[in-house]
């Protein structure tokens, strides 16, 4: 009796485990069902290249080209301000800290990182934006420019806790030897520690790049709103997460605007997918060349 | 001063926190000799080894007291440099740690971190260096390989080489052969008996029988404190202290 | 006479010395700034939302459900919804996750299946959610038929919980010493008895903290719930699960998007946004609290 128990429960565990997996199926399936007929009617290349989106128009124009660039951009711009900063304290944690440091910023790296993005949004549109835009003289404050720059502070502590456990993987002996020779602090951290957790360091870029595309509220609110390329980092975008966000509450169910806004978001999933591809390549190597092993 | 004298130790005492780990310390160590030190384990060997090239300075509350001089300079001054003190005193340490970059960059790096640019020079001091560590010819072809494909062996030959190319004055090995095969402990101690020539050598080892093979002056160390100074021969032979002979004949360590 | 002035010719440029000192005062200058950065941005999204937040928030906006078209009363409603998901997601999240938990360190074998899972796991773990609020809306919403609803919005947040939970549960597991198993086996216990009466109990404090970190993340999270749950306006709380929602995620969104008297309604998303803040934050710091001391206890 006991033994047959036993075998129930462990098939049970078994099926609970593929929960993961299933949920995963389940999203890539809904998604390429949803899809489907929008690359149908509009084929795949025209949908992708095609820069104008107006999909209320008659008849309506399915091009997420503008969206795309509007995403890389505010991608880019804040990578430009999360690698940096991100790396800059996470190194500056590691070498410079002292244990006091190191307990009253840690929490502060955490705390910024468990603000949600609703705030973050909210707080760069009533006031990064307005600040922004009487400080640069620009039309308005929210444009790609502010977006950048709030998303990369959301992506900071991503960028920042990943690196630095990256930082502290690297063995003690290295620094000792390095000493030993009569290197000094930085050079020690820039020559022999940063390059050993090379891998790790560019999982931690990944992740806080993945992590700044797949944003939705704070782009929402804070981009401008515009599906246009842009012609200035100061010209209102829409990235392609916004634009699902802001025109599923529109989008008759069955139609094919309806069915262009799921293109989109297989295309988020499929770009996460790939970082994250990368980033299990790169752990891995990572742990080789430390001579960690697998 | 003696000049064949290159290191002194006068009375030094060495705290880390509370803890004493050296007690009234007198040593000196002569000019391109080798000279040994030996002891149990936790006798204060690898510490007092450690304050040479003042990289006891990492531990968290270390504190010196005594005169510790090389060519008659106060190395705890507090003007003193302690980056050009590490050039002019090199360590080979008790695990190899070669860097995860390639054998050649390896040995440049201490070249470079000095801001010497020149390609050629950089090449020809490293293959001089590996030379002079022995290990030119094993290597030779794959300069560009990661150096953590080495063995253990080479690796640590890796390490001295590393530490040669900087030119120091001293080299201080720490237990060097702690994690070696006989046949590469059997290398590494024909290096040193090779280096002698124009280094000052220092070696820490709990291996008695490496210590006479070779040095030429040896040191025993217990509990912290210098229990006798000589030259190696005498030692092992005609030990001064009862506690000497204790150790030698392994009643104890 | 010290040793930086022994005279001695050393044929590697002496003088470097003063550039390479130079560089390191520059570079941990760089890493100061940086620190300081996000030491400015956080102190002034805290004070901003503090300092205004606080002229809103009043006993009666806390506990009254809105009047007069958002302007007036309060967004009791929206703290009972966001409440309602998060419990809800975590009901799903916590079991379906620690099974799984319980299955990759106890059962698995170590082979591609294993290595599978971890995989799904961590490829979820990195959709955007948008994406989940798509699927969301596909699956519960429409194919199941369970409408926009608390339903819809838990299950919705719970799968995005569910990584999280996951790995929390797995590192919890994994640190009970192998000696408590071995102890248990070795008094005839089956596997299933060891795991329910000493590796679970060993590991709870662990778990627990993966679950409240988790429903942290999840209170805060508006996508998701952006077509399979939330709405501006209910009369009132809600009926059952199956009702729309008002969350405080959504209605700080809704408040500055929709709506007709904006200086009001940007008041009231302060006074949201400090409520917010402060539940997420003090959820994750009573985490981090619980587990500093049962890592004193252990």
């Amino acid at each position: 009796m006991l033994k047959i128990r036993e075998t129930i429960y462990k098939y049970l565990f078994t099926i609970f485990a593929f929960a993961s997996l299933i949920f995963l199926a389940g999203i890539i399936i809904v998604l390429l069902k949803e899809s489907l007929p929008v690359f149908a009617e509009v084929g795949p290349f025209k949908f992708l290249f095609n820069k104008f989106w107006y999909p209320t128009y008659e008849p309506p124009e399915f091009g997420i080209l503008s969206l795309v660039v509007a995403s890389v951009i505010i991608t880019l711009g804040a990578m430009c301000v999360c690698v940096p900063v991100g790396l800059g304290s996470a190194l500056y944690l590691h070498e410079i800290a002292s244990p006091t440091q190191r307990a009253i910023l840690k929490p502060v790296i955490e705390i910024l990182a468990g603000i949600p993005s609703i705030v973050y949004g909210f707080f760069g549109m009533v006031i990064v934006a307005p600040f922004l835009q009487d400080l640069l003289g620009i039309p308005t404050g929210l444009c790609a420019f502010t977006a950048s720059l709030v998303l990369g502070i959301m992506a900071t502590p991503t960028v920042c806790s990943i690196a630095e456990d990256a930082l502290s993987f690297v063995p003690r002996s290295f620094r000792e030897a390095s000493l030993a020779l009569g290197a000094n602090r930085w050079q020690t951290l820039t020559r022999v520690t940063m390059p050993a957790a090379g891998s790790g360091i560019s999982t931690a870029v990944v992740l806080g790049m993945s992590r700044a595309v797949g944003e939705t509220m704070t782009v929402l609110m804070v981009a401008g709103g515009a599906a246009v390329i842009p012609k200035s980092f100061f010209d209102p975008v829409r990235p392609m997460t916004a634009t699902i966000a802001a025109e599923m509450g529109e989008a008759v169910m069955g139609s094919p605007h309806f069915h262009a806004l799921f293109a989109i978001g297989l295309i988020l999933f499929l770009i996460t997918l790939i970082f994250n591809i990368v980033t299990e390549i790169a752990s891995r190597r990572f742990r080789i060349k430390l001579g960690l092993g697998r | 001063m003696d000049p064949n004298v290159k290191i002194k130790a006068e009375e030094i005492d060495f705290y880390y926190g509370k803890t004493r780990a050296l007690k009234g310390i007198n040593l000196e160590f002569k000019a391109n000799r080798v000279t040994a030190l030996i002891g149990p384990s936790g006798c204060g060997k690898s510490t007092f080894i450690r304050l040479l090239n003042r990289m006891n300075d990492l531990i968290p509350g270390a504190k010196v007291e005594g005169r510790l001089s090389m060519d008659g300079n106060d190395l705890y001054s507090p003007k003193a440099d302690v980056v050009r003190l590490r050039r002019q005193v090199g360590m080979v340490f008790q695990k190899p740690n070669p860097f995860p970059k390639s054998i050649f960059d390896n040995i440049a790096y201490g070249l470079r971190i000095n801001g010497v640019r020149d390609r050629a020079f950089i090449e020809e001091r490293v293959r001089e260096s590996l030379k002079k560590a022995a290990i030119y010819e094993e290597v030779q072809n794959r300069l560009n390989d990661n150096a953590l494909t080495l063995s253990g062996g080479q690796q640590q030959r890796l390490c001295i080489a590393r530490c040669l190319a900087i030119e120091p004055e001293v080299i201080l090995f720490d237990e060097p052969c702690a994690s070696l095969d006989p046949i590469s402990t059997r290398k590494i101690e024909e290096l040193i008996l090779q280096l002698k020539q124009d280094y000052t050598i220092i070696i820490v080892t709990h291996n008695m029988q490496q210590a006479a093979r070779v040095s030429d002056d040896t040191a025993f160390l217990y509990l912290g404190e210098l229990v006798e100074f000589g030259p190696t021969q005498e030692l092992f032979t005609v030990p001064r202290q009862k506690m000497t002979e204790e150790y030698l004949s392994g009643r104890f360590g | 006479m010290d040793i930086a002035n022994t005279g001695k010719v050393n044929a590697l440029g002496a003088d470097k010395k003063r550039y390479t000192d130079l560089q390191q005062a520059l570079g941990f200058g760089l890493l100061f700034a940086s620190i300081l950065f996000c030491l400015f941005f956080l102190g002034s999204i805290i004070f901003f939302i503090a300092e205004r937040g606080l002229a809103v928030i009043s006993w009666e906006f806390l506990t009254e459900v809105p009047r007069r078209a958002m302007t007036k009363g309060g967004v009791a409603p929206a703290i009972v919804g966001t409440i309602y998901l998060t419990v809800g997601a975590i009901a799903f999240a916590l079991p379906l996750g620690l099974a799984c938990a319980i299955y990759l360190c106890e059962y698995g074998p170590r082979s591609i299946v294993v290595n599978i899972i971890r995989l799904s796991i961590n490829n979820l773990a990195g959709v955007p959610s948008i994406v989940f609020g798509l699927f969301g809306f596909a699956f519960f919403v429409k194919v199941c038929g369970f409408g926009v609803s608390i339903l819809s919005g838990a299950l919705t947040l719970g799968i995005m919980a569910l990584p999280g939970i996951i790995s929390a549960s797995q590192e919890a597991i994994l640190a009970v010493p192998q000696s408590y198993k071995e102890a248990s086996l070795a008094l005839g216990a089956t596997q299933w008895q060891t795991i329910k009466k000493v590796v679970i109990p060993s590991a709870m404090p662990g778990i627990l903290t993966g679950v409240i970190l988790g429903i942290g993340r999840v209170a805060g999270e508006t996508a998701p719930i952006l077509f399979t749950a939330a709405t501006f306006y209910t009369r009132g709380y809600p009926d059952s699960i199956f009702s729309e929602v008002m969350a405080l995620p959504y209605h700080i969104y809704a408040l500055m998007t929709e709506g007709t008297h904006p200086e009001v309604q940007t008041q009231i998303a302060y006074g949201c946004s400090l409520i917010l803040l402060c539940l997420v934050l003090g959820i994750s710091a009573f985490a981090i609290i619980l587990r500093q001391r049962s890592n004193y206890g252990s």
